[in-house]
């Protein structure tokens, strides 16, 4: 069974047809890449899948439930967990704290527990530093975890979005553009990093991006949005080579 | 550098930080601790003038209204203009409580102290009710529905009659009249009169009590699992709900503590005058102002900071009065003059660079560096 399957999946705004029957399924430990020119619909289709947007038709299982009409927030406690075109840290917190908050559902104790410092408040926040100290790690941020996150260069800025959205513990990572704005060391720095987080965490990964370089290094299977549409879905080396893609973003 | 040596000076460094931190979150402790121990001493020497004495609990009340305004400005991220409002529920709770109950509880301390957890209550609960609507909105509009509710809450209060006889308590929003007591009837909260005869319970110990306590839950409660869910909400809403934080129940646990404390203070503040009475002078927005702009002078999210300046800013006027004739005579145009250095002093980056260069405690405490030789 698929982990991630969608069917027949649709939306309007007034009367643009943003994605319109779109079907894709995502097998566990796949790292799934999806392209399309600008405009195509790429982020429209991550906020139906992450419950920002209601889809107008077609439905979305995650590992066979139906979470197709899940808020946000369920969504991410199903399972999904998203990183954002434009980074979306928090900004005037530490990096540590940014991936402790994204520990907030798997790590309990209660409010007053927290206001009046009993033992298990010590026991846990003691807990939580550690997976965070090691979460950091695998991005190479742990020397900076006193950091503020604004204060971050632009690509370590990325990394942390990617650690606090692993920190949720999700089956299904979504990445919208991870290398957007990187020149080509951070890229590829970044390629072996979700290479890296796909085996470590056997993770399975969809990503949203425009470097073709990226995507044919490390997708193993693609779909090409255009207009809304699925062009094609297929392997990546068919797929980049399928004269329609070219069309698409070449023109004729 | 190799590798064992950047690991040791991390962890120096990382150590260093701790400290400093632990030293910034106990001074504010030890800083009231020393207040009152010396201010207390002061009294007995009787060196201090009444006029002083009668301003230490209005100043420990601002600072607790400062505080926890902002835990709602500055940790939660939303301008509340009714933060008098919630300071009013706790007022009149808290000396309805205290009327009620006085023949019941001849113990003064543990009266007040029930007194006060009844005007806490209520205040919160005011706080969650109000939040529920107000924290729908953001920025511009939040603030002025908040403004509004204050002055809902005032205005009610004024019109609200409470009486109490044999047959139990009469609540009326029209007269005393129509509440219709027996001949042992008494009349509590008496509309626009509001309510006299409340004992006063404040004392100066118990303010510096309640600002302690105050300062200890609103710190716990930021360096918490919560208060961490609300600083992320406030820095970014979209991204918090992404990674399944519960917007709605943060938000509003922010704003009713932040309600709450301010119901505390109001029951202080009950507790220090002989009448009560809901007026705009002292739960009108003037009042919800004034605290912004302790809580604006002192740093938005900075929390001693906005203790400070509300002790500041409500010594001043007193201060400016002993003078000169001259400064006596234009104490608002100085109030004024003093406002704007401050304003300067704390937001422009020089004076901040200088602050940090000559005026933090670390530097004093941090080893000095040995001369080369």
């Amino acid at each position: 069974m698929a982990l991630l399957e969608v069917k027949n999946l649709g939306i309007s705004f007034g009367g643009l047809r943003a994605v319109n029957n779109f079907n894709i399924q995502i097998q566990e430990g796949e790292l799934y890449g999806l392209i399309g020119p600008n405009g195509a619909g790429k982020t429209t289709l991550f906020n139906l899948l992450t419950g920002v947007y209601k889809p107008g038709e077609g439905s979305i299982f995650l590992d066979g439930k139906n979470i197709t009409s899940y808020k946000t927030i369920d969504v991410n406690k199903a399972g999904i967990a998203r990183t954002f075109q434009n980074i979306r840290l928090f900004k005037q917190l530490s990096v540590l704290d940014n991936v402790k908050v994204g520990l907030h559902n798997q790590y309990h104790y209660s409010t007053l527990e927290g206001i009046f410092r009993l033992p298990r408040y010590f026991q846990i926040e003691k807990q939580m530093n550690e997976k965070a100290m090691e979460l950091l790690k695998v991005f190479n941020l742990d020397g900076y975890s006193h950091y503020k996150a604004s204060n971050l260069p632009y690509g370590q800025q990325r990394k942390l979005e990617i650690a606090r959205a692993l920190a949720t513990n999700p089956k299904l990572l979504l990445l919208d553009e991870p290398a957007a704005g990187m020149n080509p060391n951070e890229t590829a720095e970044l390629m072996e990093t979700i290479q890296f987080v796909q085996k470590e965490f056997h993770m399975t990964i969809l990503l949203i991006e425009h470097d073709m370089k990226l995507v044919a290094g490390i997708c193993e299977k693609l779909t090409v949005l255009n207009f809304g549409e699925v062009l094609i879905s297929g392997k990546t080396s068919d797929v980049l080579n399928d004269p329609k893609v070219i069309t698409a973003y070449l023109g004729e | 550098m190799d590798e064992l040596a950047y690991a040791t000076e991390k962890e120096g460094m990382m150590k260093k930080l701790r400290i400093n931190k632990i030293i910034r979150n106990y001074t504010t402790y030890a800083v009231i601790l020393a207040v009152y121990v010396i201010v207390n001493w002061m009294i007995q020497r009787g060196s201090i003038s009444s006029l002083f004495q009668g301003l230490l609990i209005p100043l420990c009340i601002y600072a607790v209204l400062a505080a926890s305004l902002n835990l709602t400005v500055g940790i939660l991220g939303e301008l509340s203009l009714g933060h008098a409002g919630f300071m009013c529920v706790g007022a009149f709770s808290g000396a309805f409580f205290t009327q009620v109950t006085q023949q019941i509880f001849t113990n003064g301390y543990l009266r007040f102290f029930l007194a006060i957890l009844f005007g806490v209550f209520f205040a919160g609960v005011a706080g969650l009710l109000i939040g529920i609507p107000v924290l729908r909105l953001r920025g511009d509009y939040l603030a002025i529905v908040t403004l509004a509710f204050g002055e809902i809450i005032k205005n009610l209060v004024n019109v609200l009659y409470i009486g109490k006889d044999s047959r139990g308590l009469h609540i009326s929003l029209k007269s005393s009249i129509d509440l219709g007591l027996e001949a042992d009837g008494k009349v509590i909260i008496n509309g626009a009169m509001g309510i006299t005869g409340t004992p006063k319970d404040s004392t100066f110990f118990i303010s510096i009590l309640l600002l302690f306590v105050t300062v200890l839950v609103i710190q716990n409660f930021i360096h918490s699992r919560a208060g961490r869910a609300v600083m992320a909400i406030r820095d970014n809403r979209i991204a918090a709900e992404s990674i399944g934080l519960n917007i709605t129940k943060y938000k509003l646990l922010a704003f009713s503590i932040s309600a709450a404390f301010a119901g505390a203070a109001g029951v202080l503040y009950a507790h220090n005058l002989a009448t009560l009475t809901a007026t705009g002078k002292n739960f009108g927005y003037n009042m919800s102002i004034m605290i912004l702009v302790f809580v604006v002078l002192g740093g938005i999210g900075n929390i001693q900071g906005s203790m400070i300046a509300a002790i500041i800013l409500t010594l001043l006027p007193e201060l400016l009065r002993n003078v000169s004739p001259f400064v006596s005579e234009n104490r608002m145009l100085f109030y004024a003059l003093v406002l704007i250095f401050m304003m300067l002093f704390g937001q422009s980056p020089k004076a901040i660079q200088f602050r940090k260069k000559y005026f933090t405690l670390s530097t004093y405490l941090k080893e000095k560096p040995k001369k080369e030789v």
